[in-house]
């Protein structure tokens, strides 16, 4: 892409190809003899990280779309069933839905650099422009695609977000219910949904040739912000920053796999592991992280449509950026004032990512304005005015002399970013004390066989669970989507086909019609699922006091509760994500005679200490001695609560156990093949030295 | 790779050739849940299990059609002189030669069970028609006798039999 290449290939053959059509040499001369600054750091690896999300998301989601079901009937049980059935269907639906964070967090990176470096001064104006149209694209595919699985996160993100053109003047209702061909979200949404989730990755393609065709005409930034002048300021883009790229994709791969492997719903919601429900909104709604800090400042500002055009407008500034910073430096390096406002700005935008996270009440209201301020007084205030009156220090002759004077000023913007992150620590840690005193009771932690990186289902547990559902729990609660089958599946268990044949015959399955046209009732067959214990959610209703008793089968996924600051960083690091069977386990056991004062409980309900609100339909359903156990474990309400919540989390995750021997596997291979890259790398750099 | 001088050829090829074969074996590797994610789910397989057809309700010179892992089975009550006609073919005539005794059970030479899928192209012959008394394809004219053996038409092979066996007199399991 930078003009008519010298390159002429050897084979005939090619050489006879190139004539005619010469994209051996526009491969060349892009990406071989193409020629890149010697002073690149890891930074610049992102592009090439951003290049191969783009393909992992076009790959696994084209597969994923041979199986998935665009229906507001069927979408959310065929996304389960991709899961379940599909040969390595978790790991392909892992990979894209944290596929799509990963491609949000590197890009996230990449505009930062960018950011930081200068890299959207002239001549770069038109490839940084380029980029924030790939970004908004980005966002819009992101956003359809989390609407697909249908879930009550995705029903309800999509009411909300497809509302913000509701401010619209006049046409703001026309405009909605274009949007949703219909008078409320619902099928046809869903389906255009698809249609456009399938569409837009391929235009964010062409717009990425666009940008590294821009890039290939100017030619990269780097780290000193100063132009290339001669041949020694320069590496052949192969094998210099192929084989730092693909080094610095290894280590990236390892961090991706991490959530593929080990913590595939840490930045999910587990409302989105509710079927949509339009007549229930979730209490909190909250669009994924990677949206959050826009979410903050639409919440800021208290007037519909100026929200909805604060929210807009956090994005298209960027793309006034190169005339809004008219100062000649580049590189933030040698900007004493702008480098410190940047880290700044990045606090400022974590800052923002947190609040959108919190309910918009009290102090995180205030927080928001405070921040959303500062967002926009960075790039309208800020940066034009550190153009006019910041001296920066003197900049290197040239990249190569870059390279070689090891500038070592690097501890005052530390102490202000330092200063910066306390600050916000400090603002975030009080206002969530206020916010969050009057929470209900946590779930204690309990010691599952099943969790860390190692961990394995108990099979006894897993067996005695599956007694307490069908002596127990199957009376009001349905286990949808778990065939009797499974209960021979690798890593269930642990009953053999025959087992499992003959507890299905135990069961009788409504069949037909035959050949009379009459509906007929058979024994189970492997292949039936557990049937339900009621005919429809009416019926669910009408016999348990109003309240339609939720299908069991992913309950552990789709319940949590709040971890808080600083505790959910942490849990990213030890892997904890046991909040569903905790609950679970807690719910069975919280039930208490004795209400507290203060709390009403209405007559039909019971008080439980640990439901949200704690006043819950469902009778204590579990007693001492209930269920007989033939292992000798004891027959109590806590070790039934046990066994049950870990039959449960077996069925929300049946391939938990091959998920995380793969992700082992996957690791090992990983860490030396990052290994081996890193002494590749430092190989092929000693000869530019 | 760049050929420019080094201090230690042996270990820096040893190097690249490891990095390389490393990266050919994990590209290896991760091609396999693309591929074999298309191959049919559990819960098709699962559905594709043997199936119990109760033969009772069909008459003497009656067939009935039912499905099987989506394919469907011809289940014909031949008559007397459509077993005899059939046996009779000498095999030297057969375009794909078969006895009927190889194709039927014994002791229920009366029942035959095929695949009710053209050998040519995958279309679904219609029964009791054609020149033999047996089934014709009306895609492309192929044509078959009682024993579901080709006779005359493009296609190559005779219907195929499924597996199947004989559960009591009047009961058959496919698969």
């Amino acid at each position: 892409m930078s003009g008519p290449s010298a390159y002429q290939p050897s084979h005939p053959a090619l050489r006879w190809l190139e004539e005619r059509l010469p994209i051996i040499g526009l491969v060349h001369s892009s990406f071989v003899a193409y020629p890149t600054p010697r002073n690149l750091n890891y930074w610049w690896t992102f592009g090439a990280i951003l290049s191969l999300m783009l393909g992992v998301q076009i790959l696994t989601g084209v597969i994923l779309a041979m199986h998935y079901t665009p229906h507001a009937d069927l979408a959310f049980k065929s996304v389960e069933l991709i899961v379940r059935d599909v040969n390595y269907g978790w790991l392909l639906r892992n990979m894209h839905a944290a596929g799509a964070s990963m491609f949000f967090f590197a890009v996230y990176i990449h505009m930062l650099r960018g950011l930081y470096y200068g890299s959207y001064k002239a001549p770069r104006e038109v490839l940084w422009i380029l980029g924030v149209i790939i970004y908004l694209l980005m966002m819009a595919t992101g956003f359809m695609g989390y609407v697909l699985p249908w879930g009550q996160m995705s029903f309800w993100g999509a009411t909300v977000i497809t509302n913000l053109f509701s401010a619209v003047p006049y046409f703001g209702e026309s405009i909605v219910t274009l949007l949703w061909g219909g008078y409320s979200v619902g099928n046809p949404t869903l389906n255009r949904f698809f249609s456009l989730h399938y569409l837009l990755p391929f235009l964010i393609a062409g717009v990425v040739v666009l940008h590294v065709w821009a890039l290939h005409v100017v030619g990269q930034n780097n780290p000193a912000g100063v132009e290339p002048k001669t041949e020694k300021d320069m590496v052949a883009f192969t094998p210099y920053a192929t084989i730092k790229d693909f080094f610095g994709v290894a280590c990236f791969l390892i961090f991706y796999s991490w959530f593929i492997f080990y913590m595939p719903n840490y930045l999910g919601d587990a409302d989105n592991y509710i079927p949509a429900n339009p007549g229930v909104t979730p209490a909190h709604i909250v669009p994924e992280w990677y949206y959050l800090p826009f979410y903050a400042i639409l919440r800021s500002i208290p007037n519909k449509l100026a929200g909805v055009i604060g929210m807009f407008s956090a994005i298209i500034v960027l793309v006034f950026l190169p005339w809004l910073d008219s100062a000649k430096t580049r590189s933030s390096k040698y900007r004493p004032l702008a480098k410190q406002f940047f880290w700044m700005f990045v606090v400022v935008c974590i800052g923002l990512g947190y609040l959108g996270a919190q309910p918009p009440e009290g102090v995180y209201v205030i927080l928001g304005r405070i921040l959303t301020v500062c967002y926009f007084a960075y790039f309208l205030v800020v940066l034009p005015l550190l153009a006019r009156i910041e001296t920066p220090r003197p900049l290197p002759n040239s990249i190569a002399d870059d390279v070689l004077a090891k500038t070592g000023s690097k501890r005052a913007p530390m102490v202000s970013t330092m200063i910066a992150l306390a600050v916000a620590g400090g603002l975030l840690a009080s206002g969530m004390s206020d916010a969050r005193a009057e929470e209900g009771t946590v779930p204690p932690s309990q010691k599952w066989s099943f969790s860390g990186p190692f961990g394995k289902f108990d099979r006894g547990a897993l067996q005695r669970g599956l007694k307490v559902y069908k002596e127990v729990c199957s009376n009001c609660h349905s286990l949808n989507y778990i065939a009797f089958r499974n209960l021979a599946d690798p890593g269930g268990p642990g009953y053999s086909t025959a087992q499992a044949a003959a507890f299905a015959a135990d069961y009788k399955i409504k069949d037909g019609p035959n050949d009379q046209g009459e509906m007929f009732e058979r024994p189970g067959r492997p292949a039936d699922y557990f049937p339900a214990p009621f005919p429809n959610e009416q019926a669910a209703r009408a016999s348990n006091g109003g309240a339609a008793p939720p299908d069991l089968s992913l309950i552990t996924k789709a319940r949590s509760y709040e971890r808080g600051f600083p505790k959910f960083i942490f849990d990213f690091f030890t892997q904890f994500q046991e909040q569903g069977p905790n609950y679970v386990d807690a719910i069975l056991q919280g039930f208490e005679k004795d209400v507290p004062a203060g709390v009403s409980i209405p007559e039909g309900s019971y008080y439980n200490k640990y439901f949200p609100g704690h006043a819950i339909k469902m009778p204590p359903p579990l007693s001492d001695g209930q269920v007989t156990y033939d292992d000798g474990s004891p027959a109590t309400v806590a070790q039934y609560a046990h066994d049950v919540s870990t039959f449960l989390m077996w069925t929300a995750e049946p391939h938990m156990e091959e998920r995380k021997r793969l992700g082992f596997q996957v690791f090992v291979f990983l860490i030396i093949f990052a290994g081996l890259m890193y002494f590749t790398k430092k190989k092929v750099w000693a000869a530019a030295h | 790779m760049t050929a420019s001088t080094v201090d230690h050829p042996t270990r820096r090829d040893f190097l690249f050739v490891a990095t390389g074969a490393a990266a050919a074996v994990g590209g290896l590797a991760t091609l396999w849940p693309f591929v074999s994610q298309m191959n049919p789910d559990a819960s098709t397989i699962a559905a594709g299990a043997p199936i119990e057809v109760d033969l009772s309700p069909v008459a003497e010179g009656q067939d009935i059609k039912v499905f099987w892992r989506g394919k469907p089975i011809y289940i014909s009550h031949r008559t007397k002189k459509q077993v005899d006609e059939v046996r009779q073919v000498p095999l030297s005539s057969l375009p794909d030669p078969a006895t009927d005794q190889a194709r039927t059970k014994d002791g229920h030479e009366q029942w035959l069970v095929v695949i009710g899928i053209c050998t040519h192209l995958g279309c679904i012959p219609i029964a009791h028609e054609g020149n033999y008394d047996g089934f014709f394809c009306p895609c492309h004219g192929s044509q078959y006798d009682a024993s579901g053996r080709i006779r005359q038409g493009p296609a190559p092979l005779n219907l195929a039999v499924p597996p199947y066996q004989f559960v009591s007199d009047t009961k058959i399991q496919i698969g």
